[in-house]
C-alpha cells in the first residue's frame, strides 16, 4: 500500500471525486458514504491510479463512476469476485468492493462467505438501507420480518440476515458497522478497513429516504463508536449477538491468514526457461 | 499444422482392455501408451468409466499406430479383460467381431453372452494363478506383459514405462511389476496380430499429451497469467494441468465458489491487466452466461473454454457431444458480438487456444473456445507442436504521466478498426470505470438511443473487420470436387479419415474443417461452396452447425446435414455409408 511511502504532496478529499453527479435522491445516506470514503483515500494519501473500486448492481454500485479512480460497474451480485480476480492478478492495487445489502447478502451471499474465507487483502462495504431501492422498494435480507411492502403485504416473516455473524463465522479478520450520518467515525472506521491487512467488512446503515422514510429515525437511535475492538472471536460474537444493530465501530480485528499471490512471491526463473521445462515435462 | 504423414489410412492396432475397480485396467493403458511412444510409435488412448466416482469398473481403448493417429477402429483387435464384472457396460466403447482376440481371466467367471456372441476367439488364462507365485504382484501387470508380446512390444520399453509410472514408490515395487510382466509375456507365444514390428520406428521427440492438457499450454503460450474454475466434468483436467505451470511462469491461479464467481474472477483479474481464462461444460456455462455479456459489453478480454458432454442437464459427464454449439453462440443475452472457436483435433488445441486467448486480447472481448470430452480427456502421442508465431496483444494507450488526460481518456472511444485504447489500473491519469450499463465513450451510463447504437456497432463492428488469417478452417480441396462435406471439432479426424478413403476410391469430395464459427466467415463459406452439394456433419440431434450455416447464408439451401447425439464419437466407418448415400441422392 502506498502509505509506506513518503507522501510528497497530501491529497485532498476532492481529488478522488469525479465530475459525476450521483444519481442518488436528495438525502439519501449513500451521499455521506461517498464523502467519507473519499476523506478515508486523502487521509491514507492514496494514489489514485493504484485503487480499484469494484461494485454490483444498485443504488449504492454505482459508485464508481463517482471516484478518479479506477473503477468497475459489472453484474448484480459479483463484486466480490470481480475484485477476487482483481485483486490476485494485481496484489499492488487497493482493492475496494462497494454495494448494497441484496447485491451483497442476496444474489452474492454465497460470494460474501467465501470472500471472507479467503480473507484476501480487500475492503468490501456494505451500504445497508434493508430494502431494493433501484428496483423500488422490495424487502432484502436485512429488512425487518414485519416491513410491509407491495411483494410482502404482510412483511416476509423471515428473521433478518446477520451478515456480521457471517463474515466472522466464514473468516473475516476486521468486522466493523458504520453510520452514513456519522462522516467521522466513518471515515475513521474506512481508513482502519483500507489499512488492515485481510478482508474488511464495513456495513455501514445508510437510510433510504425515499422507500424507508421511516429510517431518518436511525439518528436518534445510533450508539455511535461505542464497541470495544476486540481479535478474540468469541467476544466478537458476543457483541455482534448482543447488539441490536444500532452500535457501530470496529467489532473484529484480527491477523490472520490471507489469501495472496502466490507468483508474486517466489518466481525463480525467466518465462522461457519456465516454459522450456514445462513442455520438456511432455516429452516421452 | 504441420502433418508429414500423407497416407489414406493409417495402420493401426486396436488393443483395449477392461476391469473391475482396484484391478487397475487404466494403469495397463496409460504404460502401454508411453511404453508404444518409447518405441518409436504413435497412438491415442480413451477411456470409460463405471459411475462409481472410485473404484468402479474401467475401460481403456488404444490405437497404436507409427504415424500420429486420432482416429478410433471398427473394432478392438486385442481385447484383455482382468474380469467381466459389469462388462456389458462396455458393449458400445468396446465392439467386438470374429476377426477379434479376447484373453481373458477365466479362474472366476466364464465371459457375458455378448461376448460369446461376438464370434471373436476366445482365450482364458489363469491370471490370478499366476499372481499367486510372485509375491506382491498384480494381475493387471501380467495382463500388462500378454499385451506386449501379443503386440511385439519389447521389455525394455515397458520396464522404462513403468519405471516413470511406478519408480517413486520404489525399485522393489518395479522389480516386483517387471517379474509379473516377464510372467505374461512368457504365458502365450502365439502372436496373431501383425503388431508393432511391421513398423518402421521414428526417433523423433514426441509429446504424451491429453487434449485438455494441449489447451494448457497452448494459454501458457499465449501469456496466460490468470485462470479460475470451479470444478466440473471434463474440464477440469485443463485447470489441474495448469496449476503448477501457471505459477511457474507468474501468473495464478483461483478456485472459485462456483461458476458465476470463476467468470467475474476472470473479468476482474483481465480488468487489471493479465490474460485470463476460465474452462468449464455446458452446465457451468450456463452459469457463467450472465458475466460474459459483461466482458462483451465492458470490452473486457476473457477466454473461456468450454469442453462439451452429453447434455442437457446433467446428461452424460463423462463423455462427449458437440451439442452446445447453440449455446456458445446464443446464450448471451442482448446483442452480444463474440468469437466462437473450436480446434480440429487434439494435437491442434494447443495452437487454436493459444490463438483463442491473442484474439481475446487483440479484440478485448469474449472468446469461448468450444472443445468436448473426447478432444479433451483422449491421451495421445503426437509430434511436438511448434508455438504459432502471433503478434496480437492487447491496445492500451501510451502512457503520459504528465499529461493531464483524465477528464480527455475516453476508454469506449470510437475508432476506424471498433478497438480502443484500453489503460490498465496503476496508468496515471487514465482512470475509467468499466461499465456493463449501455455507456458513452468515457465510460458513463447511457440509456440514450444514439449511444446504444453506436456502441453495438462498435463491438460488433471490431470483430468483422478483423483480419482472422488462414486460421478460420482447415480445407482439403479436391480437384474437381462437386461435393463438399463441412464438419467441426472432434468429428473433424473421423471424417477426414473416410473422406480421403471415398476419396482414394475414385470419389471427388471437399473438406472443410470450421474453426472460426462467430464471426463466421460466411462470405468466404459461400464462394467456396456456392456450385457445390454440401453435407455438414456433426455429432448432435439437431444439426445446430447445419442450421447456423444455412441461416447465415453460408451454404447453399439444399444442403444437408448427418447429424447424430453423442455420446459415442464418430468412428470412420460410421461415415463411408452415410456419404455414400447422400452422394447417389445427390449427383
Amino acid at each position: 500500500m502506498s502509505v509506506e511511502k513518503i507522501p510528497v504532496k497530501k491529497a485532498r478529499p476532492n481529488d478522488y471525486t469525479s465530475e459525476h453527479h450521483p444519481v442518488w435522491c436528495p438525502g439519501c445516506g449513500h451521499f455521506f458514504i461517498l464523502r467519507a470514503l473519499t476523506k478515508a483515500l486523502a487521509w491514507l494519501n492514496l494514489d489514485k491510479e493504484n485503487i480499484g473500486l469494484v461494485s454490483g448492481i444498485g443504488c449504492s454500485s454505482r459508485l464508481p463512476a463517482y471516484l478518479d479512480v479506477y473503477g468497475f460497474h459489472g453484474v448484480h451480485g459479483r463484486a466480490l469476485a470481480l475484485a477476487s480476480g482483481l485483486k490476485l492478478a494485481r496484489p499492488d492495487l487497493t482493492v475496494i468492493a462497494a454495494g448494497g445489502d441484496g447485491d451483497g447478502y442476496s444474489i452474492g451471499g454465497n460470494h460474501f462467505i467465501h470472500a471472507c474465507r479467503r480473507n484476501m487483502d480487500i475492503t468490501y462495504i456494505v451500504m445497508d438501507n434493508e430494502v431494493y431501492g433501484m428496483t423500488k422498494g422490495q424487502p432484502s435480507p436485512t429488512s425487518d420480518p414485519d416491513w410491509h411492502s407491495k411483494l410482502a403485504p404482510k412483511g416476509t416473516g423471515l428473521a433478518r440476515f446477520n451478515p456480521m455473524g457471517i463474515a466472522l463465522a466464514s473468516g473475516a479478520s476486521f468486522i466493523a458497522r458504520g453510520f452514513s450520518g456519522d462522516p467521522n467515525g466513518l471515515t475513521k472506521i474506512l481508513t482502519e478497513a483500507i489499512e488492515h491487512k485481510g478482508f474488511s467488512l464495513v456495513e455501514i446503515k445508510s437510510p433510504c429516504v425515499t422507500f424507508r422514510p421511516e429510517q431518518k429515525d436511525w439518528h436518534h437511535a445510533m450508539r455511535l463508536m461505542n464497541v470495544t475492538l476486540t481479535a478474540n472471536p468469541m467476544e466478537a460474537a458476543q457483541a455482534i449477538y448482543g447488539s441490536d444493530g444500532f452500535d457501530t465501530g470496529i467489532f473484529f480485528q484480527a491477523d490472520m491468514p490471507v489469501y495472496e499471490a502466490e507468483a508474486a512471491n517466489e518466481k525463480p526463473h525467466s518465462d522461457s526457461a519456465s516454459m522450456e521445462s514445462i513442455e520438456k515435462a511432455l516429452l516421452v | 499444422m504441420p502433418n508429414h504423414h500423407q497416407q489414406t489410412v493409417p495402420p493401426r492396432l486396436a488393443v483395449s482392455i477392461s476391469g473391475s475397480g482396484g484391478t487397475g485396467a487404466v494403469t495397463v493403458g496409460l504404460i502401454l501408451l508411453d511404453a508404444v511412444a518409447k518405441a518409436g510409435f504413435y497412438g491415442n488412448m480413451t477411456r470409460a468409466f463405471g459411475p462409481q466416482i472410485r473404484g468402479g469398473e474401467s475401460a481403456v481403448m488404444l490405437h497404436f499406430s507409427d504415424q500420429p493417429i486420432e482416429t478410433l477402429a471398427e473394432f478392438s483387435q486385442l481385447h484383455l479383460a482382468l474380469d467381466w464384472v459389469k462388462f456389458d457396460r462396455f458393449e458400445d466403447e468396446i465392439p467386438l467381431t470374429a476377426d477379434s482376440l479376447v484373453i481373458y481371466e477365466n479362474s472366476r467367471e466364464k465371459p457375458p453372452g455378448l461376448v460369446e456372441n461376438s464370434g471373436a476367439t476366445l482365450l482364458g488364462v489363469d491370471l490370478q494363478a499366476i499372481v499367486k507365485t510372485i509375491k506382491g504382484s498384480r494381475i493387471n501387470m501380467v495382463a500388462l506383459g500378454i499385451v506386449a508380446q501379443q503386440i511385439g512390444l519389447a521389455r525394455h520399453f515397458i520396464e522404462a514405462a513403468l519405471q516413470k509410472t511406478l519408480g517413486r514408490k520404489g525399485s522393489e515395487v518395479v522389480e516386483t511389476s517387471m517379474a509379473a510382466v516377464d510372467a505374461g509375456m512368457a504365458l502365450l507365444t502365439d502372436t496373431p496380430l501383425s503388431g508393432l514390428a511391421n513398423w518402421q520406428p521414428t526417433h523423433q521427440p514426441r509429446w504424451n499429451m491429453s487434449g485438455n492438457e494441449a489447451c494448457g499450454l497452448g494459454t501458457l503460450r499465449g501469456g496466460l497469467k490468470f485462470a479460475a474454475a470451479y470444478p466440473i466434468t471434463p474440464a477440469t483436467d485443463i485447470v489441474e494441468y495448469l496449476a503448477r505451470p501457471l505459477v511457474q511462469m507468474g501468473g495464478n491461479l483461483l478456485i472459485a465458489e462456483d461458476e458465476l464467481a470463476a467468470m467475474n474472477m476472470v473479468i476482474g483479474a483481465s480488468f487489471g491487466g493479465a490474460p485470463s481464462m476460465t474452462a468449464t461444460s455446458g452446465p457451468g456455462l450456463s452459469l457463467m452466461i450472465e458475466a460474459m455479456g459483461l466482458a462483451v459489453a465492458a470490452e473486457i478480454p476473457a477466454l473461456v473454454i468450454t469442453v462439451m458432454r452429453g447434455g442437457p442437464s446433467t446428461g452424460i459427464p463423462t463423455k462427449s457431444e458437440q451439442s452446445d454449439l447453440n449455446q456458445a453462440l446464443y446464450a448471451l443475452h442482448g446483442d452480444a458480438p463474440h468469437l466462437v472457436i473450436a480446434p480440429l483435433n487434439i494435437q491442434e488445441s494447443v495452437n487454436i487456444s493459444q490463438w483463442a486467448l491473442a484474439l481475446s486480447e487483440a479484440l478485448q472481448t469474449l472468446v469461448i473456445l468450444v472443445t468436448d470430452q473426447h478432444l479433451g480427456q483422449t491421451r495421445m502421442i503426437m509430434d511436438p507442436v511448434d508455438k504459432l508465431p502471433l503478434t496480437l496483444s492487447r491496445l492500451q494507450p501510451k502512457a503520459d504521466p504528465t499529461a493531464d488526460t483524465a477528464v480527455h481518456y475516453q476508454r469506449y472511444q470510437i475508432t476506424d478498426s471498433g478497438i480502443s485504447p484500453m489503460s490498465l489500473p496503476g496508468m496515471g491519469s487514465y482512470q475509467y470505470a468499466a461499465e456493463g450499463l449501455t455507456h458513452t465513450e468515457s465510460g458513463l451510463p447511457s440509456s440514450r438511443v444514439q449511444d446504444h447504437a453506436q456502441h453495438l456497432h462498435k463491438r460488433s463492428h471490431k470483430i468483422l473487420q478483423f483480419d482472422y488469417g488462414e486460421l478460420w478452417a482447415q480445407r482439403l480441396p479436391m480437384a474437381n470436387a462437386q461435393h463438399t462435406v463441412i464438419t467441426w471439432g472432434s468429428s473433424f479426424e473421423a471424417v477426414k479419415e473416410a473422406v480421403k478413403l471415398l476419396n482414394h476410391r475414385g470419389a471427388a469430395i471437399s473438406l472443410i474443417g470450421l474453426r472460426l464459427i462467430m464471426p463466421l466467415q460466411a462470405e468466404a463459406l459461400a464462394a467456396l461452396t456456392q456450385h457445390q452439394k454440401v453435407l455438414v456433419i456433426e455429432q448432435n440431434d439437431s444439426a445446430q452447425l447445419s442450421h447456423y450455416l444455412l441461416a447465415e447464408k453460408a451454404i447453399p439451401l439444399d444442403s444437408e446435414a448427418y447429424a447424430k447425439p453423442g455420446p459415442l464419437l464418430f468412428k470412420p466407418s460410421d461415415l463411408i455409408r452415410p456419404i455414400q448415400t447422400w452422394m447417389e441422392d445427390r449427383t
